[in-house]
């Protein structure tokens, strides 16, 4: 289902400003759908927060509501001054996490 | 295809009307017969985030399609004018949309490493609507902008 991907620069120059690019599958359920069949509401289950941390420190953080279109893309900047590595973290409704990590230099 | 969509013009909406979203939208997320949000809303939901500020229209620029061709998915650029130093620095970006069954669509919370408090991401639509965009900057102002964005499709098929 998840299967996270991002789009980091590798190398990235001293002041630079760059703009880093997320997406994960994910079928954002609203909790607004009903069952075809049954007539029941299909519960709400979507990613509800995303974090990017460099190198253990928060640098971004957003929090997502079900107007959030499925497969969210998230896309922000990010100016280290140092070379360093990136994790990135999505959190769905019940705690589940997802993570994915990149490498990048500042030369 | 489902049933309904071999149901010609009134039929149909007559489903609509009678609020029985399930066949025609089991493909999209949001279904008529579902209250949309009003003004009080709208303004309940900015005040869990800002508490009673007073935001101030300016530095705060939407980008968003004129139309949006699927309500399903709607790219949305926020950018807000600022040095990222001192008391210009953008705290945090909360984004509302006046029309939807949830006014709340996001918030985005900028740190020194950001570098510029931009943010990229797709939303979902249910009508046509304004989408504002409140800007809290790390010495208590609030900016604000607003952008009017028409959907042709809604995320309801129609």
């Amino acid at each position: 289902m998840a299967q996270p991907r991002v789009r980091v620069p590798k190398k990235i120059k001293k002041g630079e400003v760059v703009t880093i690019k997320t997406l994960i599958g994910h079928k954002m359920e609203t909790g607004l759908r009903r069952n075809k069949k049954t007539g029941k509401k299909i519960p709400r289950k979507i990613i509800n927060s995303f974090e990017a941390k460099i190198d253990g420190k928060t640098v971004f953080k957003a929090v997502l509501h079900p107007a959030v279109s499925a497969n969210p893309f998230i896309s922000f900047t990010i100016s280290p001054d140092k070379s360093g590595t990136i994790e990135f973290i999505w959190t769905e409704d019940g705690g589940k996490t997802f993570t994915k990590t990149a490498k990048f230099e500042v030369a | 295809m489902s049933q309904t969509e071999q149901i010609e013009g009134v039929h149909r909406r007559s489903f609509l009307i009678a609020g029985v979203g399930g066949a025609a939208f089991a493909t999209v997320q949001l279904t008529p017969g579902v209250a949309l949000a009003d003004k009080a809303a709208v303004a309940a939901a900015m005040k869990k985030a800002i508490g009673d500020k007073k935001p101030v229209a300016g530095k705060v620029s939407i980008d968003a399609p004129e139309i949006a061709e699927n309500g399903n998915t709607v790219p949305i650029g926020i950018e807000v004018e600022s040095k990222m130093a001192g008391g210009d620095a953008v705290k945090a970006v909360h984004v509302y949309a006046e029309g939807n069954p949830n006014p709340e669509v996001a918030s985005f919370w900028f740190t020194p490493g950001s570098g510029a408090a931009k943010a990229s991401f797709r939303m979902r639509m249910a009508k046509t609507q304004n989408i504002i965009v409140l800007a809290e900057m790390a010495d208590g102002k609030v900016y604000m902008g607003k952008r009017l964005v028409k959907v042709t499709i809604g995320g309801c098929g129609g």
